[in-house]
């Protein structure tokens, strides 16, 4: 579904990606993990065409998405800090890209109805905390159904029911063939939700695998034991 | 794109410092129609405080909105919109509203104390300022990061527009008085939009006499309507070139 080939960025002097080449395929969850500052971010900003490569192509069904906007309908984005304008409210947030993406065939709207926002509808966005926003952020990132859904650190400002929702909902729409790219730092998430783990160290792919031949090749239970076992192992 | 840009007029209409704006033209412009006596030493100035002003309200909101908005600019990149179109969206957005202020509070009491080709060319002298520094702003705005540096930059293009580079010329002017220079003081007005507008203006208002050789060359280009549409176009140049380069640049950056 998606196919990062060659994917290379540097910020000034700072190389944060080294010749990323990766494939994504459709109904699966995959995890991205690694260190802070292993490029996590960028790669799924470079997807969404945020962050501009210096070199490499990224391939959206076999489409190069590079200076192209409209494959962007396909994708959910949740971002690690939701920034929005400060003096608008949820309510003319959601309204606004409700109405950018009036094309968008379905609607779905179980985030706001889960996480209870019509309630806060005329509050500023300003004036919400972290969690809140997040939220306002996955409900804008599930809201238009599309195919690829690309959530950053989902769960790191939501208290433990919401980000239960949010699993809950993750794993509802990779049954619809999704797919899913989360970076996190939680193993115990990834364990649960995730059926393939992608890691990045200093911007260059260390494995991508699935999360039961990871177990096997270790020979370890727990996941969390078996990528520090990885990570150790080529050190 | 009006999708976009009515979300950004709408946020920059509840800000109310457009409306102070406007208000604060109109209070200019009629108590100078009601001091100076004659419509056009009224006109005149206005031109000289409309030529002080409005570069430096539009380049100092252009660049203060261009960052107050990054929040937003960043949440519609991740849609699918073209960056262009968000760009070019924020830019008419800005442009428009201060123009609009500036045609009531400006263009209004004209209309009323001085109707006439010369107050026509004071109205559209000043949208078309309010564009290149709105369009200056952007560019300000796009090439560097940092909100502090922005402002900077954007108040040094101010400095060096309203009040360096006349100091630039008349230090040519006075350096090289021996030699001919109507066509280079031509040249020179063409590069600055803010004197080319002076120049457009005054040339109505029957005070070129005074200005020797050079206000009888300026009296013969831009006393012609195709020396006025020949102005018009170097003011529309310098509205496209930072335009279509802050664009550019938008496109090509990270965000």
């Amino acid at each position: 579904m998606i196919a990062i080939e060659n994917l290379s960025k540097t910020y000034g002097n700072l190389t944060v990606l080294k010749d990323l080449t990766v494939q994504f395929s459709g109904g699966r969850v995959v995890s991205i993990i690694g260190p802070n500052g292993s490029g996590k971010t960028t790669m799924s900003k470079c997807i969404l065409g945020m962050v501009l490569p210096d070199s490499g192509d990224i391939k959206y069904n076999g489409e190069s998405v590079l200076k192209q906007y409209a494959y962007r309908s396909q994708i959910g984005y949740m971002p690690q800090i939701g920034k929005y304008p400060e003096n608008m409210k949820i309510r003319q947030v959601i309204e606004m890209i409700r109405d950018i993406r009036k094309d968008a065939a379905v609607i779905d709207e179980e985030l706001i109805g889960l996480y209870g926002l019509q309630n806060m509808y005329d509050k500023r966005m300003g004036s919400l905390s972290g969690g809140t926003k997040q939220k306002v952020s996955a409900a804008l990132a599930f809201m238009f159904d599309p195919q690829v859904l690309i959530l950053d650190e989902p769960t790191a400002g939501l208290d433990p029911i919401s980000a239960e929702i949010l699993k809950c909902k993750i794993l509802k729409e990779k049954k619809k063939g999704k797919l899913i790219l989360i970076t996190s730092h939680i193993m115990s998430e990834v364990e649960e939700v995730a059926d393939e783990v992608m890691c990045l160290v200093d911007g260059a792919l260390k494995f991508h695998e699935t999360i039961t031949s990871i177990k096997q090749h270790t020979n370890e239970e727990r996941l969390s034991r078996a990528i520090a076992k990885i990570m150790n192992e080529e050190d | 794109m009006n999708k976009i840009i009515k979300y950004v007029l709408y946020d920059i209409v509840r800000n109310k410092i457009i409306v102070a704006y406007t208000l604060f033209l109109l209070l200019l412009s009629i108590g100078l129609f009601n001091l100076g006596g004659s419509p056009d030493k009224g006109l005149l100035s206005l031109l000289n405080l409309v030529l002080l002003t409005v570069p430096l309200i539009s380049i100092v909101f252009g660049t203060t909105h261009f960052y107050n908005s990054y929040e937003f600019m960043e949440l519609l990149v991740s849609q699918p919109i073209r960056r262009s179109k968000i760009f070019m969206s924020e830019y008419l957005g800005v442009a428009l509203s201060l123009s609009a202020a500036f045609m009531i509070g400006v263009g209004i009491p004209v209309l009323l104390f001085a109707p006439g080709a010369t107050g026509l060319y004071l109205v559209l002298t000043g949208v078309f300022i309010t564009f290149i520094f709105v369009a200056l702003a952007f560019l300000a705005s796009v090439i560097t990061r940092d909100k502090a540096k922005g402002i900077g930059i954007a108040l040094l293009l101010w400095f060096y527009f309203a009040l360096i580079y006349d100091g630039i010329v008349l230090f040519i002017l006075y350096s090289f008085g021996d030699y001919p220079l109507e066509y280079a003081t031509l040249v020179l007005t063409a590069l600055n939009p803010v004197d080319l507008g002076r120049v457009l203006v005054l040339l109505n208002l029957d005070v070129s006499a005074m200005m020797g050789y050079t206000g009888a060359l300026y009296k013969s280009i831009f006393g012609s309507l195709w020396g006025i549409g020949l102005a018009f176009a170097v003011m529309v140049l310098w509205v496209l070139v930072p335009v279509l380069a802050s664009r550019r640049a938008f496109t090509r950056r990270d965000l």
